[in-house]
């Protein structure tokens, strides 16, 4: 402590603060979002009647519009790789991860605008300019090169997704209540983590940590501290075990659209801003930060796999299924090196088409049940919608990771990762933990293939998410015979700058 | 090279899968079944050319297809067949056609079921086809799926509880494999899965490890064969799956595990092969003694003929595990005429059943005087399963008893005694199905109907063939035997093979 005062001392005396270039193209996706999203809101505040469809179209141009400026400015840029006083990265890792949060927020709004069309479904417009400020917060998160902006990036992702959550019943206000308690409390350990951080280096901004923890200028002990409460922080947003509590209950109440969106996209974010912070600000202290990944995926594979094992309800076992695959990435970050990294770029984007896909279907069974996602609504799915059946079935078996979905594809690229590394036993743990998983997938296969339909139960099978799903479908088997679709991209992605 | 004869064999199926969900519910029940029938007929064709250009003096892989899959990871589609995967495949392309035909009396569901059918012959003949392990993985786990579905789907009373017991045994076993698989290709570098490599890597790896690794490979195909103490499942999944399911299952199914001990654990590791011999001889040998005595026990037929699936494998592994040349060549004798015999039990079993709804051995009886034809066919069928001479199931029985003596005495001897048991129950429960008081319920019963001929002879026939030529199939088994041979124990392939050939049980019998 006495170092850090003696540092804040010396740095005091009045040199003149250097002015640093802004430059904002790196930054026009989260632009394009937010002001999707004020254009939304403004709509939203004069509209006489709003209606979904101008919102639909309103968030759609703003979500194309920051994918396209994400694929077309970003992929090939030539500038400086740090921007806006080295805030912000550019680099084809965030981009390829901008991306594909832009495409889950638009399947996710696509969701809700067909929900909200329902017969006595509630509506509310400030959907879409959240989900669009989430988004924003998501994509500002993967490309932030300082804690202070991924913290920011964090909060505005998180408050927007608290708000979210809550728009359903009365479950959902409940459920929005605990995602919310139990997410100011990491963010306060991840704030505390920063704080800890510029303790122990002086510095919050990533390329610096890494420089003063390899010089070995800084402490080496606070470092400690710092990453400990890092991964609390992170391990909440990626629901590891053993911080994932609020998972079941937040995937459980909150509307069905909010949950195919922020399963898929606030694990895409967590996980690439855990990437760049892990394998780039706390690169030199690998061997200390392996150890604890290896735990928290040993525990999430195990936990998510059991407890989805015993579930009776659709959207809390693909939540604890939700665990067991952060489990599964984490297994592939345990190598700590570019192959780990692009292992867990696959990983993640098969898993946003998975799980996407998967709630998706979710929103369309039974819908006139009180408990439309119990296993007793699935009883016979394939008898009354077959191509539903057909559908979730793809989604399960990749979740599963049978051959020749891309979910196969996903955990071989993850397993060899760990095991290149020495970790076999993690990815053997891994693979059996599999095999339990693919029992709790296997039991809602039995209700909707061998089972009589129970009574008079309807399913939703309108024409919109139906399309939507079989997008999803499709590119669940696409990619798995065809991984090089994918892989030839994420090889350009893998490597940080710094 | 530029010859796409197995990617043909092996992705025509999925052409039919293609006819029969665009076609969607425009597709009649008929419909369905005949273009399913008419596709594994032509890929049946297909096969037949493949034998043709199939060259039996060669002992190596042949009319191979190489092409990039995924570059990154060194991932290949390589297909090539040999010796030994050649009649695996020609049995699968025989029993696919047999099966569907068999399959006329299934009435629910009938696109998904064909559809699972042609989704479960392509993943079979890659199994038998691919020689890069991460493929075959995948064609291995995708296996899994349509079988799953046709047990649990047209299957009996208890399917759901048999289907899911097959899928979580067999993926937890597979799981070891793909672990080792992974380990195997991070020690070669990282830049391919493709056998012969990995084969390279595993030679230079310490002997501790590669033994650790054979057993990873062993437990995933113990599993499926299954070995003696893995075989728990196979009686329920058997009993409660449909008549074509039931044949596919032991007919195909039960020969990739074998097959896979055959081609991945002994060219792999070849040292630990040798070095488990034993053990795992023991094992099966325990195994056959162990499912005929069980079989003897049962009161379903169905059931018996799962037990006597257990046995007889037993056989095939005790043979490949023997290491001479009498013994592999016998043992992979065995799998093509286990999957003929068995599948021709199941087939009659499947129609005595459809007739009488029992497979009680105590419900039925007199038989014989009801439907002649039949029962003549049932009693050329046990004939087979039993090893009778002049029959195929007598050819690879005989030649792994002998191979199997010339290593240990013991286990000879344990499989001559099994040999007898196996008589035993298939004759006693044919004696019970078809002889005795005829029950009231059961007089008039309609005899085999025209397709049902169309179904069983070729099976039969093909039996009586194989029983009569064994060296149909043996000239083009024991190259590729010899080479297995060759790899694993060098001193048995220079003096035994020389000593005895083949022996032509026509004579003898």
């Amino acid at each position: 402590m006495i170092a850090l005062l003696q540092h804040l001392a010396q740095a005091a005396p009045d040199a003149p603060i250097p002015t640093p270039v802004l430059e904002f193209k790196p930054i026009v996706p989260e632009l394009a979002l937010c002001a999707a999203g004020i254009l939304g809101m403004l709509y939203e505040a004069f509209a006489r009647r709003s209606s979904r469809s101008v919102h639909l179209v309103i968030a759609l141009a703003g979500l194309f519009a920051a994918g396209v400026t994400a694929g077309k400015l970003l992929w090939n840029w030539t500038g400086a790789p740090l921007v806006l006083g080295d805030a912000v990265a550019v680099d084809r890792f965030s981009v390829v991860a901008t991306i594909v949060l832009v495409l889950v927020a638009a399947f996710g709004c696509i969701y809700a605008w067909h929900e909200a069309g329902r017969d006595g479904a509630t509506y509310r417009g400030e959907f879409y300019p959240l989900i669009l400020f989430a988004t924003a917060g998501m994509t500002l998160i993967v490309a932030a090169n300082d804690l202070i902006v991924v913290f920011l990036a964090l909060e505005i992702l998180s408050l927007a997704l608290y708000v979210l959550t809550g728009m359903g019943g009365r479950r959902s206000s409940e459920a929005a209540m605990k995602y919310f308690l139990l997410g100011a409390f990491s963010s306060a350990f991840f704030l505390y983590g920063v704080a800890m951080a510029y303790g122990a280096t002086t510095s919050t901004k990533i390329t610096a940590i890494v420089a003063a923890l390899a010089g070995q200028t800084g402490s080496h002990s606070l470092a400690l501290v710092a990453m400990g409460f890092l991964v609390i922080g992170f391990g909440f947003k990626i629901s590891a075990a053993p911080f994932h509590m609020w998972t079941p209950d937040v995937y459980q109440g909150a509307p069905t659209p909010v949950v195919a969106f922020m399963s898929a996209a606030t694990k895409v974010a967590a996980f690439f801003a855990l990437m760049r912070v892990f394998d780039v600000a706390l690169q030199p202290l690998t061997w200390d930060w392996t150890p604890i990944v290896y735990a928290l995926s040993v525990l999430s594979v195990l936990t998510g796999a059991v407890l989805a094992a015993a579930q009776r309800d659709v959207k809390r076992m693909l939540a604890y299924s939700a665990v067991a695959h952060a489990g599964f990435i984490l297994a592939g970050l345990t190598s700590a090196n570019a192959t780990g990294i692009r292992a867990a770029i696959f990983y993640l984007i098969a898993y946003a088409v998975m799980t996407v896909g998967a709630f998706g279907v979710t929103m369309l069974v039974a819908t006139k049940t009180d408990e439309p996602s119990s296993y007793d609504s699935y009883d016979g799915l394939a008898a009354r919608s077959p191509g539903l059946a057909a559908m979730m079935t793809v989604f399960l078996l990749s979740l599963a990771g049978i051959p020749p979905t891309v979910g196969f594809i996903a955990k071989l690229t993850v397993f060899g990762s760990a095991i290149a590394a020495g970790n076999w036993p993690l990815a053997l743990v891994c693979v059996l933990a599999s095999v339990i998983a693919a029992y709790a997938y296997l039991r809602v296969i039995v209700r909707m293939y061998f089972r009589e339909p129970r009574g008079e139960v309807t399913d939703d099978r309108s024409v919109v998410p139906q399309v939507a799903g079989l997008v999803l479908a499709v590119t669940v088997v696409v990619l798995g015979v065809f991984p090089r679709l994918l892989s030839s991209i994420i090889e350009q992605a893998s490597i940080l700058r710094w | 090279m530029s010859n796409h004869l197995l990617s043909v064999v092996i992705f025509l199926p999925l052409l039919g899968v293609l006819g029969l969900v665009v076609g969607g519910r425009q597709i009649t029940d008929a419909g369905a079944r005949w273009i399913t029938l008419l596709v594994t007929l032509v890929v049946f064709a297909v096969s037949l050319a493949m034998l043709g250009q199939f060259d039996s003096a060669d002992a190596g892989y042949q009319l191979v297809e190489r092409a990039s899959w995924v570059p990154s990871i060194g991932l290949q589609y390589l297909v090539g067949v040999d010796g030994i995967s050649l009649w695996l495949v020609l049995l699968t392309t025989f029993l696919f056609p047999i099966s569907v035909l068999a399959s006329w009396s299934v009435t629910t569901e009938i696109r998904r079921y064909m559809i699972a059918m042609l989704v479960l012959e392509t993943a079979v003949l890659g199994s038998f086809l691919a020689l890069d392990l991460i493929l075959f993985f995948v064609f291995f786990e995708a296996m899994l799926v349509p079988m799953y579905l046709l047990i649990g789907g047209w299957g009996g009373e208890r399917r759901v509880y048999a289907a899911l017991k097959f899928f979580l045994f067999t993926m937890a076993g597979s799981a070891f494999l793909l672990v080792a698989i992974i380990f195997l290709y991070a020690r070669a570098g990282g830049g391919s899965f493709e056998l012969t490599t990995l084969a390279g890597t595993a030679a230079t790896l310490p002997v501790e490890t590669a033994r650790w690794l054979f057993l990873a490979f062993f437990v995933a195909f113990a599993v499926k064969v299954p070995v003696f103490p893995l075989h728990t499942w196979l009686p329920d999944a058997h009993t409660e799956a449909p008549t074509a399911g039931s044949v596919l299952l032991a007919g195909v199914l039960l020969k990739v595990g074998a097959y896979g001990l055959i081609r991945f654990n002994m060219a792999l590791f070849p040292e630990a092969s040798k070095h488990f011999a034993t053990p795992i001889m023991v094992l099966a040998a325990i195994g056959i003694i162990y499912g005929a005595v069980c079989a003897i026990t049962q009161r379903d037929v169905k059931r018996l003929v799962a037990y006597s699936s257990v046995s007889h494998l037993g056989f095939v592994v005790l043979g490949l595990f023997a290491f001479t040349h009498q013994a592999v060549s016998g043992g992979v004798l065995q799998m093509v005429n286990h999957g003929l015999a068995t599948g021709a039990l199941f087939l009659l079993v499947g129609m005595v059943y459809e007739r009488t709804h029992t497979r009680k051995l105590d419900e039925m009886g007199g038989l014989a005087s009801v439907m002649p034809w039949l029962l003549g066919f049932f009693l050329f069928a046990v004939f087979a399963s039993a090893g009778l001479p002049g029959l195929s199931g007598f050819v690879g029985e005989f030649l792994v008893i002998i191979g199997t003596f010339a290593v240990s005495h013991w286990l000879g001897v344990a499989a001559s005694i099994a040999v007898v048991l196996g008589a035993i129950y298939l004759l006693w429960s044919y004696q019970r199905v078809a002889y005795g008081a005829v029950r009231e319920e059961h007089r008039g019963l309609p005899d085999v109907s025209a397709r049902e001929v169309a179904v069983i002879v070729p099976v039969l026939a093909l039996l009586l063939v194989f029983g009569v030529f064994p060296r149909l199939l043996t000239d083009s088994i024991d190259p590729a035997t010899a080479r297995v041979i060759e790899n694993v124990a060098p001193d048995h392939a220079t003096t035994v093979v020389t000593g005895v050939t083949v022996a032509d049980p026509a004579s003898g019998g």
